[in-house]
């Protein structure tokens, strides 16, 4: 095992480590609520010559998007970070590195979006990109925080992955908390990341186009070029994160399960509010019920395989959404069921939403979540319809 | 697992200081979670920060605390805005920053066990300055026992450099001068 | 505020709010340290107090003299600053 300090650190501090440890060249973003932590430390970082990185202050997120895909073109190892209606702002360049398979890296610190204006946390800003072609993965805590976007690097500069990744901390919730947290030494991590090699480096001497005009003609095959690229990822996501596991001891997996042996009752999270959902989870198990907890880690490409192997004894999946998705429920459930659909046997999925704008959820919400799930399927096998529903909400 | 609650003003210090503990804490090898209550940040109005500390287990509740063992109280003026030492444990502890006797303290908060300590008086005289965040640090160490007084020493050393020396008398002198009952 | 007790069916359209200056209904006075006092034997009654309050909680009375409505002073203490005549003096808040 590699060696290793226990530190406190705060979410946001913790991200900004591993972009130093990552020796990133080019930070490019704009503050925002919750993320702003995380730029105040690396421009920090950056004057105090501990990180050897350019840092362009942009005027917008827009903007930063943009700055991040010219300086990947260039051959750069690039940073930026958003949060909420900056991810949403910088929605329109999200789409160019991953269709043009720049491996930029982003952090967000997941917030609502507005109105009414809310800086705290849900996964709406989450939701709105998951069509974007960017590896997209879920911290739930601060030590996890800084993991996944050590590995993220590695992951999106794979010469077999070329594609960008993000890693969603819940705003606030990580970005904000000061936990204990395992950080490795520097030279524990050196060689981990390898050098960047950008096949197609801009470069004088051998002249590129990029981001080219496509007609009808060619647009479809660029697209199933992109999709097949991008799905066969989860070999190497695994590899890098068993990689890291065997440097620092501490194992990722697209989908995470947690007292699921034998469990009939699966409850499905993502994100921070998880690890108060093993508490719930705990606490029903000490009153004898099967019910177990699994954690959508990989979020882009959708791990279907280890999803669906995760559920295959599970009676009933219980889904927690903290986004809305107007008129269509809560947006990790339909995913959820639209992955179960062609399965022989498959659990019950009742959905519901909570957590939204920063809506605390406490052990209680989940074990509520969990006993009324159970009614709803007995309404169900009565042929009656159910809808999603939000939990907490003042009437 | 210890959960406290330290209720402040903004620009009081309040966050810092559940900070500096939870560092204290986890050089001490314990498991420390601070949390500030999210949000904007107003100058001088009530907000809560958030502390918890476990010997042994990782801490993995992540929500405000509602109901703390511990409510350390920055600014006495704001023992009447909202009812926060109701919000108490049964057998919770409020400490606070007061001129008033201990006695008299005693007979008007409906709690337990209270602490009491002038923490302005202490900071006006080894700071020079009304801020009583470090030097609450010491009602809160004597009172608890969260973390020992040595401990708090190198992270208020790394947070304030230069000052760091005063904020540690400050904080020594509240231990000394802490009152329990 | 009262709004932590709203249900979702309480909210106006686009949760507008119909109320004008209803920020004013926020107790914001127990934030303040510091209260103005006055003493008006000095005050020309030049209202420079009530232009530069960034919270509008200046009132002119009957006879002409201003007062700062405490629900809401946060204790800024930009009115003593901007005073010409010296007349408002910022008291600190003691313990009860």
């Amino acid at each position: 095992m590699k060696k290793e300090k226990v530190v406190g650190l705060e979410g946001s501090f913790a991200v900004a480590e591993a972009v130093r440890l990552a020796n990133t060249d080019v930070i490019a973003a704009y503050p925002i609520t919750p993320q702003t932590h995380i730029v105040e430390r690396l421009s920090e970082m950056v004057a105090e010559g501990e990180l050897d990185a350019e840092f362009i202050c942009v005027e917008s997120e827009h903007t930063a998007m943009s700055a991040c895909v010219g300086a990947s073109a260039a051959g750069a190892r690039v940073f930026t970070c958003t949060a909420g209606q900056g991810l949403e702002l910088m929605h329109e360049v999200l789409y160019i590195p991953s269709s043009m398979r720049l491996p930029v890296v982003a952090v967000i610190a997941n917030r609502a979006l507005s109105a009414p204006l809310s800086v705290w946390c849900d996964h709406s800003d989450m939701m709105a990109v998951r069509d974007i072609g960017w590896i997209q993965m879920l911290a739930e805590n601060n030590q996890q925080a800084f993991d996944l976007t050590l590995c993220a690097y590695r992951i999106a500069e794979d010469s077999d992955v070329l594609f960008p990744a993000m890693v969603h901390i819940d705003g606030f919730y990580l970005s904000h908390v000061i936990e204990d947290m395992s950080l490795p030494e520097d030279e524990e991590v050196a060689g981990f990341i390898p050098e960047y090699e950008y096949p197609f480096t801009l470069d004088p001497d051998k002249p590129v186009s990029m981001g080219c005009y496509a007609p009808p003609f060619i647009y479809p095959e660029a697209k199933k070029a992109q999709e097949v690229a991008f799905e066969s990822t989860i070999p190497q996501i695994l590899e890098t994160w068993k990689a890291f596991g065997d440097r620092f001891g501490r194992y990722y997996a697209p989908v995470e399960k947690y007292r699921m042996e034998n469990a009939k009752i699966a409850l499905l999270t993502m994100g921070s509010c998880s690890e108060t959902a093993m508490l719930a989870i705990d606490e029903l198990r000490a009153k004898g019920e099967d019910v177990g907890l699994i954690r959508l880690r990989l979020w882009r490409p959708f791990p279907f395989k280890e999803f669906r192997e995760a559920v295959k004894d599970v009676e009933v999946l219980v889904v927690l959404d903290r986004c809305v998705s107007f008129g269509m429920g809560g947006p990790v459930c339909s995913e959820v069921k639209s992955a179960l659909y062609d399965q022989q046997k498959k659990p019950h999925v009742v959905g519901f939403i909570g957590g939204l704008g920063g809506r605390d959820i406490l052990i209680e919400g989940f074990e509520y979540m969990i006993r009324s799930a159970l009614e709803k399927v007995k309404a169900i096998e009565r042929g009656e319809e159910i809808e999603t529903e939000m939990i907490g909400v003042r009437e | 697992m210890i959960e406290i609650c330290i209720y402040g003003r903004g620009g009081q210090g309040g966050v810092t200081l559940a900070e500096l503990v939870a560092h204290a804490a986890i050089l001490e090898g314990k498991h420390a979670q601070s949390m500030p209550s999210f949000g904007p940040e107003r100058r001088g109005a009530p907000v809560f920060a958030f502390l918890r500390v476990d010997e042994t287990e990782r801490i993995k509740v992540r929500a405000e605390i509602k109901e703390p063992d511990v409510l350390l109280v920055l600014d006495p003026g704001l023992l009447g805005v909202g009812d926060v030492v109701s919000r108490l444990k049964k057998d919770g502890m409020t400490i606070v920053n007061t001129i008033k006797s201990h006695d008299e303290m005693k007979s008007k908060i409906e709690a337990n066990k209270i602490a009491t300590v002038d923490a302005m008086g202490i900071a006006r005289a080894v700071l020079g300055l009304p801020i009583v965040n470090t030097t609450m640090i010491g009602a809160l160490v004597k009172a608890t026992g969260i973390v020992k007084l040595e401990s708090m020493e190198a992270p208020m050393e790394e947070r304030f450099g230069k000052v760091a020396a005063k904020n540690i008398a400050a904080m020594r002198k509240a231990y000394e001068e802490t009152v329990v009952s | 505020m009262g709004g932590e007790k709203l249900g979702w069916k309480d909210l106006e359209l686009g949760c507008v709010v119909t109320e004008p200056g209803s920020a004013g209904e926020y107790k914001t006075g127990d934030w303040r340290s510091e209260r103005p006092v006055r003493e008006n034997e000095k005050c020309i009654k030049c209202g420079i107090c009530y232009i530069y309050c960034p919270e509008a909680c200046i009132k002119e009375d009957e006879e002409g003299y201003f007062e700062a409505d405490l629900y809401y002073c946060k204790g800024c203490g930009i009115c003593a600053h901007e005073c010409p005549k010296g007349v408002i003096t910022m008291v600190e808040e003691v313990e009860e």
